[in-house]
């Protein structure tokens, strides 16, 4: 396909809370291509579900312009509405209708005639195992329950596009995995293209093929897992020995095998961080052997995107949730104060 | 794949149709619900009108087929006028976000809404028609069926304003019962719904002659009891018909804003 499924170009959205500008997304500017699966990874507050909001035609851009499966999000936010599942952070079905009609209810506002709505509701009652609770209220629902609900209905007109904001956020494991499997199958059978918001490193890592790292408004990396932690973090390569002298020789004879600063550590070990790690290793203990200086023990761990968090900003992932949560502006304040302010601009 | 599909495009008939069948579905499965938020008109009707019945001589027929008229219109400003808090209650909860990203007309989205307080109205009047009559309450059948009519219309258009209010105050509920509560009490006593203003001060018979459920109250009185031809009815049907328009506008503006 020619025209990439989402195609942003400068995308900015500015709030005004207590007569200070903040910015909670600046110059946004990225293409999707179909097919593919993209996790924005970041800390609470980085501005991942304003861009999701904004994507999804739910908030108006300050600045900036996106196209979605075709269509202006600005110009013709029906027709994007009409191509686009979105399953957002909160409850999807309204408490006080019960599932079955509350899937039946969503395939009528996406056109589907009665019959079909029934047909496909059926069947995701089925593969995402609502069936035990299908003629319950929403308000009834655990927490599991509400979210398959959710997911359900964001499947409900088979998008070529799904938007999930954090999708996995207060799943116990186990549902997790299950919702995975089902993003995967839905992936597998339609070629869907998944966007999704996530603060889970793991999930990030083991899923998406392709990771954005927003941070501060600004998507700060853009690549695949693992090449963002082959650039951006790399592997810790420790080495230890019996005397310290060991160490200090065996220095000189690992950096003559890499360009990445090879630092003594502890009494006997020595430490790098490189990203080929799993090729070196074994090289290095080959060429010290060679050299006459004993490995005794030898470890290779491989980079988080946390790491690769921590090389692109100086902090964790958690400790930068938590920095924008003691500012007290949290991304739901600032959605809740644009929207106040808004004049109209959604058709 | 994209290419090929067909996608559905907004259409406000359609789109209110599906909105209003879907609020209607929980009634359905559940309409003792429309019983139960009955009481307070109930308390009403048990409490207060024996009091009016003894002030006037204990003419108990007579009372009712003055206070039961009141009593319909105080069922959509104490039942439809509270209706945003659940639409305030799925904003907060997130599946009005939901309905927002689907291919809805925003019109509709409050239209289908509004109409459907319709239903609870028109159950409600019977259920209270029905409970007044062994204690000697007649009504005539026509007026009745053109005064839930008008009533219907005047809670179309109250059921839009309760829910602009709710789209304007958004998460703060203390905000929605605090406006609400301060607008519906005078509203409610301004109307000479349960007690007749004729004796009232002047400033206060002023404030009742601009209060559009004032008309609607007088002109159910005049329905219920046979009296299609009376002044008070063309007023409150300019009443209802005016605050429908009013509260379909605002609330329509409101919901376009809505995010």
């Amino acid at each position: 396909m020619d025209e990439p499924i989402i195609d942003a170009v400068g995308l900015t959205k500015r709030f005004t809370v207590k007569k200070k500008t903040v910015a909670a997304v600046t110059d946004l500017t990225f293409r999707v291509t179909e097919g593919e699966l993209v996790a924005f990874l970041g800390p609470n507050g980085a501005g991942k579900s304003t861009s999701l909001r904004m994507l999804t035609t739910l908030l108006p851009p300050t600045a900036g312009a996106a196209r979605v499966v075709g269509h202006d999000i600005a110009r013709s936010p029906g027709a994007v509405r009409a191509r686009i599942g979105y399953v957002g952070q909160l409850t999807s079905g309204s408490f006080a209708q019960r599932v079955r009609d509350e899937l039946i209810s969503q395939g009528a506002f996406y056109g589907m005639s009665r019959a079909a709505a029934r047909a496909r509701a059926a069947e995701l009652i089925e593969s995402l195992d609502l069936a035990s609770f299908a003629t319950r209220s929403v308000q009834q629902l655990s927490g599991g329950q509400k979210r398959r609900l959710d997911i359900a209905l964001g499947l409900m007109h088979a998008p070529p596009l799904l938007f999930l904001d954090e999708p996995s956020t207060g799943l116990d494991p186990q549902s997790r995995a299950n919702l995975w499997q089902h993003i995967l199958d839905l992936r597998a059978q339609h070629g869907t293209t998944v966007f999704l918001t996530t603060h889970y490193l793991e999930e990030a890592d083991r899923y998406a093929e392709r990771v954005m790292v927003m941070d501060r408004g600004r998507v700060i990396a853009d690549d695949t897992a693992a090449a963002l932690k082959a650039t951006l973090a790399g592997d810790v390569i420790t080495l230890g020995f019996a005397e310290p002298a060991d160490a200090d020789r065996a220095v000189d004879v690992v950096q003559a095998l890499t360009d990445r600063p090879v630092r003594r550590e502890g009494a006997a070990s020595l430490a790098l961080t490189a990203p080929d790690g799993e090729r070196l290793l074994p090289g290095a203990v080959r060429a010290l052997d060679a050299a006459g200086v004993i490995v005794r023990q030898a470890t290779g761990v491989p980079p988080t995107l946390d790491d690769v968090f921590l090389a692109l900003t100086g902090r964790t992932l958690r400790e930068a949730g938590e920095g924008e949560k003691a500012d007290g502006e949290s991304e739901a304040e600032m959605d809740a104060a644009a929207t106040a302010q808004q004049t109209g601009a959604v058709r | 794949m994209t290419t090929t599909r067909e996608f559905v495009r907004a259409n406000p008939a359609r789109d209110t149709w599906n909105v209003l069948t879907r609020e209607l579905r929980p009634v359905v499965r559940d309409p003792f619900s429309l019983i139960f938020s009955l009481l307070q008109p109930l308390v009403f009707l048990g409490l207060f009108a024996p009091l009016l019945a003894g002030a006037a001589g204990g003419d108990v027929a007579g009372t009712l087929r003055w206070f039961v008229p009141g009593v319909l219109v105080m069922i959509v400003l104490f039942g439809t006028g509270a209706t945003g808090s659940n639409l305030q209650y799925e904003m907060m909860t997130g599946s009005h976000e939901r309905t927002l990203v689907a291919p809805l007309s925003r019109s509709a989205l409050l239209v289908g809404r509004a109409l459907k307080e319709v239903a609870p109205i028109v159950v409600q009047s019977i259920v209270i028609v029905l409970i007044a009559w062994p204690f000697g309450f007649r009504v005539d059948i026509g007026g009745l069926v053109v005064g839930l009519v008008l009533l219907a219309v005047f809670g179309v258009g109250l059921g839009a304003l309760s829910y602009s209010l709710a789209l304007a105050t958004k998460d703060r509920e203390w905000l929605f019962w605090g406006v609400q509560q301060s607008l519906i009490f005078p509203l409610l006593i301004l109307s000479g719904m349960l007690l007749p203003l004729d004796d009232g001060p002047a400033w206060m018979r002023a404030v009742a002659a601009v209060n559009p459920v004032n008309w609607v109250v007088q002109a159910e009185r005049a329905l219920l009891s046979g009296d299609f031809a009376a002044t008070a009815v063309l007023w409150g049907w300019v009443a209802a018909l005016a605050v429908a328009a009013v509260g379909l506008l605002v609330g329509v503006r409101a919901m376009r804003r809505s995010s």
